[in-house]
């Protein structure tokens, strides 16, 4: 690579006469001579202060006034009443339900993204063939990525509705529910339960998609004709060659996707919210329950901690397997 | 500097260039065509279904789309639902669309304002820290306000700027100043470093090097950021269900949540306000196509 040294006369004499920092160093060349010292990262400041300032005050510190509340017991109406340990903690866990909440919150994530890979796998490969109107078809499947994952759930919660419902209307006309208003799939738990995770995959649908039609363009057309000239057939092909290629693109589009779902609220408070009891609750609703319903922010902290920890984890494991700096 | 292309920019070149090739040089046979044209027209037809029931529904009366024999297209097309909606009692819904206007466009603003410096700067610049910095954008990309939702609450309270809009402008910014940072770190990257060089010989300060050379090469990326930006605030539901607590400040998406488990709902004007908010953010998705994906997976997929 043929890095443009910033040794030239004329730029280092305008850095001697502003004392600007990393003259032009081009982050990719690497070998650009930026002096590292705490002038060049004062000077860098006024460029990427203001982004730390939001960072810093809206993401991090919001973290260490969470991790801190949930040591608190904090009344009703918001009053700090002091340290209480891990009290927080013990209610967390003690809670009869807690476990019965984070085993579903693992199927929710689990069921959820499984089936938008594998259905994405599948949409992918449609949007990658040539046809007429295959730009139309692609801009269709944004649709649900733009539009507002609570109008999405409230058309299919409406949808639901026993007697009026337009779902249950079709699945009465084509036999599959077989009493003439219908079933109230969004008065049980269960099945509540169950729409909620068909919503959710396809919401996820269109992002995943995408991912992969972006990981099929890097699949080498040369290699996917030598394996036609191999005999390969276009299953074999497919598993052999197209697949192994997408690693990395699957790798992204899993683990955005595990983190996502993972913070879903909408649909869950959409679809189970009017339901009595915690049979269809996930860690992520549990936490907005525990701070609107009950009024306990402090359980909630303890509770939202459990569930910063298992992102941190996630995104641990992303920075890992992806490694989204090595572009840099 | 062999100027290695914004990495999204080939994720999506094909649609034209392969498709014509594919048609002209491999003769794909007829039948093949007009079954992938059937396969595309069934998912088109799935990922749209939800929004034309949304459609049909926002023209049915309460009647209509409340009765029990329930027709799938609507009998009559009441148009004026779109205007009797804006004073449905349930909530204030011509403030809602205010609140949601004003925090999405604020917190754009605040994001550009914010990223733009740090993400060309970032390109263009080696500096201790740089790695650390855009370490903390890719984290902070993976966090969502869901999760930090109860310490988000607590802040404001004690900043005493719950239930305001500034809150949820700072709250929507900050979650969503990664993907405006890294969209637009690569293509400042992507700038030839000679085009600054020249134009700093001719004697032009950084700051109108930024603004006169580089910022019309990146526009592309800026209005990515812009759209996507806009679009996720505009979406936003966690953060706002928390921090708005008066029904006014609310957005259309914390509102509309107040239909559901009504004894009567109104879903007529449920759809109509939904249509009405989802078909521009529709639109402007539908602009930046190509480049959703680079700036959500930081570049690792191209």
């Amino acid at each position: 690579m043929s890095t443009t040294s910033d040794a030239s006369p004329i730029q280092a004499g305008a850095a001697e006469s502003r004392p600007r920092p990393g003259r032009g160093t081009e982050p990719k060349g690497g070998a650009g001579g930026a002096r590292p010292g705490g002038r060049d990262l004062l000077a860098s400041l006024p460029w990427i202060g203001p982004a730390l300032i939001l960072i810093f005050g809206v993401v991090l510190f919001p973290a260490v006034v969470m991790f801190y509340n949930s040591t608190r017991d904090i009344s009703i109406s918001g009053v700090d009443k002091g340290s209480v340990g891990l009290d927080n903690y013990i209610e967390v866990f003690s809670f009869p339900y807690f476990w019965p909440i984070f085993g579903r919150t693992i199927v929710w994530v689990v069921v959820v993204v499984a089936a938008t890979v594998v259905i994405s796998l599948g949409l992918a490969q449609i949007l990658n063939k040539a046809f007429p109107g295959r730009r139309i078809v692609r801009l269709a499947v944004i649709v649900p990525w733009a539009a507002s994952v609570v109008m999405t759930t409230m058309v299919v919660y409406y949808g639901l509705e026993p007697y009026f419902g337009i779902i249950n209307k079709f699945l009465v006309d084509i036999g599959l529910v077989d009493t003439p208003e219908g079933y109230g799939w969004t008065r049980n738990p269960a099945t509540a339960f169950a729409w909620s995770i068909v919503v959710a995959i396809f919401v996820s649908l269109p992002f995943t998609t995408y991912t992969i039609l972006a990981g099929l363009q890097t699949v080498p057309g040369e290699v996917l004709e030598a394996a036609k000239m191999d005999g390969a057939g276009p299953i074999r092909t497919y598993w052999g060659v197209v697949l192994p290629q997408l690693r990395s693109a699957l790798a992204v589009a899993v683990l955005i996707n595990i983190i996502n779902v993972f913070n879903s609220l909408p649909i869950l408070k959409v679809m189970t919210g009017s339901i009595p009891g915690y049979d269809a609750d996930t860690i992520m609703t549990m936490i907005f329950k525990y701070i609107q319903n009950q009024h306990k922010v402090d359980v909630a902290s303890a509770l939202s901690v459990v569930a910063f920890i298992i992102v941190i984890v996630i995104v641990a494991v992303y920075v890992r397997v992806v490694k989204p700096m090595k572009e840099v | 500097m062999a100027v290695t292309a914004p990495a999204f920019e080939t994720i999506a070149p094909p649609a034209a260039s392969a498709r014509r090739r594919r048609y002209t040089e491999d003769q794909v046979p007829l039948g093949t065509v007009l079954i992938r044209m059937l396969a595309g027209f069934i998912v088109l037809a799935i990922f749209i279904l939800p929004y034309i029931i949304m459609f049909f529904g926002s023209v049915k009366t309460k009647a209509q789309i409340r009765s029990v024999d329930p027709t799938y297209f609507p009998q009559e097309w009441h148009w004026e639902n779109y205007i009797d909606m804006w004073s449905t009692p349930e909530t204030p819904l011509p403030q809602n669309l205010i609140s949601t206007i004003v925090i999405s466009v604020f917190a754009t603003l605040l994001v550009l304002l914010v990223a733009m410096p740090a993400a060309y700067y970032t390109a263009r610049f080696k500096f201790p820290g740089r790695m650390v910095f855009l370490f903390l954008v890719i984290v902070t990309q993976m966090l969502q306000p869901a999760v930090l939702t109860s310490g988000l609450f607590r802040q404001f309270l004690a900043f005493d700027m719950i239930d305001t809009w500034a809150a949820m402008i700072f709250i929507n910014a900050a979650f969503n100043l990664s993907f405006a940072v890294w969209i637009m770190h690569s293509f400042f990257a992507g700038i030839p470093k000679e085009v600054d060089e020249a134009a700093q010989i001719d004697g032009a300060g950084r700051l109108r090097v930024l603004f006169t050379i580089s910022l019309p090469l990146v526009w592309p990326g800026i209005v990515t950021a812009i759209v996507f930006t806009f679009v996720a605030c505009w979406n936003e539901f966690a953060a706002s269900l928390v921090i708005l607590s008066t029904a006014g400040n609310q957005p259309l998406s914390v509102a509309l949540t107040k239909f559901v488990g009504q004894y009567e709902t109104s879903w007529q004007y449920v759809f109509g306000v939904s249509i009405v908010a989802i078909v521009p953010v529709v639109i402007l998705f539908m602009i930046i196509e190509k480049r959703l994906v680079g700036g959500l997976t930081a570049g690792s997929v191209k």
